[in-house]
């Protein structure tokens, strides 16, 4: 390293240049990150905070949009009651609404029906759990649209009026709003088109004739594996494991790989302008290399040396960039979906060194190639 | 290496290689394919015993380069045997030759050719590190011996032709190289400078007992050598008359 110090620190302003845009990728690389697991959060944290291993879909559904599309009744989860493995399976009813705050805050909420007590039942920050007819647990981001505990939202057009009688350990949030968790019974009168205007009554809700859901909601006992393919057979459905049921929630396929293309045509781009930058600067170099090896450097050194020199500069430069990253990051407005999370960022830094070593080698490999012949007469 | 019954200079006209400095013996070397193909060294044999300071000069294509190659290890003659210091260079694999020629054989380039991100004293201090040389390795004496310690903090770029050449010259001998190889010293400076670094360098190989072979056009530097010989066509010619 002794000769790659030293030649960073005389051409520091070349150096400084390649730096500047190996931050710059690991700037985008961060905010990427960061808009990636916001994006995730905003998505499908409502699913993600679920004590679920796998939701099934009635047979057939169109896997886009498919949680809000499919429809399963009681035979469908007694049948995947009875699979080997299962601990617990409830139904779960999913819809979207529009909605208005007494305080006349137009809000968007996902209504997420599900049996009061049961394993599906969110760990809250704060109030009561369900049980009420007309109580909704709505996610703890809820707050910074102005609801409160005791809050009454209203269903648009049919009038239908929800009380909020607690909030969700953190971020719960399903196709980027909001979710409200609310009693079965009540979504299925909502659901049904059954509920008349005003706060829905124990007795309007006995009398529905609705005992359909969306999904059944199924949790493995620990560490058993679950025959999809045999409890899809048995109850007629279509399952998957939870993160790949993600993909079956609005929008959420086409954001994530539009990021990921992103992400990837970046990292290509790390390792082609590392690539090409050290391509140049080893032909410029090509001179005073055959020089060396013909003074009888062993190109073991001199490669190790340029290798060296390549780690510097992209480890530096990176965490500079990422730390700016993460600076940026902070200062994100609230309405943008970011978040920055230890590992998406890891991997994320990893990646960009490592490709950028990768464009660094195929370019300093060179070197072994330079003859020493080179460095006798007179041509420069 | 071992032998230390060596002959005394000039004095190996058998075909027994010399046991220090330099011998060649009937080195023939082809260049190019076909209709370009050159005879570089044709049947060339040569002794350079240690602290003798021999001037190679020739028209441009004589091979005079090609000697310096094949002298050097960094090229093969096609057949005929070149012995450094007692060692058979075709007896070297392609990497062992790399580390002979750090520890053995000391070259001085054309205008210097130093790294230009080192300043001098660093230029000296990369071949210790190169060589392994101890730690406490210390470049000013020697850049002292060839009136550069002033400089010692200075980069290329910041020294004139002459002074390049003297630090050029001070990084050859930072092995204790006991054979040196020079290539057209006096190529770009004027005759001031081009009479200071020849002498330096007839004074280092003199004093240090180094054999010294320098390739140059420049008749007017010759006075100091204590042997010329001339190359036409890939051989080696009568002895030129020392002016």
């Amino acid at each position: 390293m002794f000769l790659a110090l030293r030649e960073l620190i005389f051409a520091r302003g070349r150096f400084s240049l390649m730096g500047g845009v190996i931050a710059l990728i690991a700037v985008l690389m961060v905010m990427l990150s960061g808009l990636s697991s916001g994006l995730v959060n905003d998505g499908v944290s409502g699913l993600k905070s679920m004590p679920v291993t796998t939701i099934a879909f009635d047979q057939g559904t169109k896997t886009d949009n498919a949680f809000s599309r499919s429809v399963i009744d009681d035979q469908q989860l007694n049948a995947w009651r009875s699979v080997e493995g299962v601990a617990a399976a409830a139904k779960m009813g999913v819809g979207m609404a529009n909605a208005t705050t007494d305080s006349g805050k137009q809000i968007d909420l996902t209504l997420f029906g599900i049996e009061p007590g049961s394993f599906l039942e969110p760990s809250r920050s704060a109030g009561t759990g369900l049980g009420d007819p007309d109580g909704i647990v709505v996610s703890s981001t809820a707050k910074a649209e102005g609801i409160d505990l005791g809050t009454v939202v209203t269903l648009d057009r049919i009038g239908t009026k929800l009380r909020v009688v607690g909030f969700t350990d953190g971020q719960a949030t399903f196709g980027h709003v909001e979710v409200a968790y609310l009693p079965l019974k009540t979504w299925q009168l909502i659901a049904s088109g059954q509920a008349a205007a005003g706060a829905p009554s124990a007795e309007r809700m006995s009398a529905v004739s609705f005992d359909t859901a969306s999904v059944v909601a199924v949790q493995a006992k620990p560490g058993a594996r679950l025959d999809l393919a045999a409890g899809d057979t048995a109850a007629g459905t279509t399952s998957k494991s939870l993160s790949a049921a993600f993909n079956a929630s609005p929008g959420y396929e086409a954001e994530t790989m539009t990021l990921s293309m992103i992400q990837v045509f970046l990292y290509a781009i790390c390792a082609l302008v590392v690539g090409a930058f050290f391509t140049v600067w080893t032909i410029q170099r090509k001179h005073e290399i055959s020089v060396l090896r013909a003074i009888g450097a062993s190109t073991g050194y001199l490669l190790r040396d340029g290798l060296a020199q390549a780690a510097i500069l992209l480890v530096g430069f990176t965490a500079l960039g990422v730390a700016a990253g993460l600076g940026l990051g902070a200062a994100m407005p609230d309405a943008m979906p970011f978040a920055l999370e230890a590992t998406p960022i890891a991997i994320a830094t990893a990646l960009t060194i490592g490709l950028g070593l990768i464009g660094a080698t195929v370019a300093v490999v060179r070197i072994s190639r330079i003859d020493p012949l080179n460095a006798l007469g007179g041509q420069r | 290496m071992t032998s230390s019954t060596f002959p005394a200079a000039g004095a190996s006209r058998a075909d027994a290689p010399q046991a220090a400095g330099l011998s060649i013996r009937h080195a023939v070397m082809e260049l190019g394919d076909g209709d370009t193909r050159v005879t570089a060294l044709d049947d060339v044999s040569l002794d350079v015993a240690p602290g003798e300071f021999l001037a190679i000069v020739g028209p441009s294509g004589s091979g005079k380069s090609s000697l310096l190659a094949v002298a050097g290890a960094l090229a093969s003659p096609d057949s005929g045997t070149v012995t450094v210091n007692g060692q058979d260079l075709s007896q070297l694999s392609q990497g062992k030759r790399a580390a002979f020629r750090l520890s053995n054989i000391g070259f001085v380039f054309q205008s210097g050719n130093l790294i230009p991100a080192l300043t001098a004293a660093d230029q000296l201090r990369l071949i210790n590190r190169l060589a392994g040389g101890p730690k406490t390795f210390d470049p000013v004496p020697l850049l002292e011996s060839v009136g550069m310690a002033h400089r010692a903090t200075n980069r290329p770029g910041q020294l004139s032709g002459g002074e390049r050449q003297r630090v050029g010259i001070a990084r050859a001998l930072v092995t204790g190289a006991k054979l040196l190889l020079v290539d057209e010293p006096t190529a770009s400076l004027d005759r001031a400078r081009s009479r200071e670094v020849v002498e330096l360098l007839a004074r280092q190989s003199h004093e240090h007992g180094v054999a010294t072979i320098m390739v140059t056009h420049d008749h007017d530097v010759l006075g100091y050598c204590d042997r010329i010989v001339e190359m036409v066509d890939g051989r080696l010619g009568a002895p030129a008359p020392v002016r």
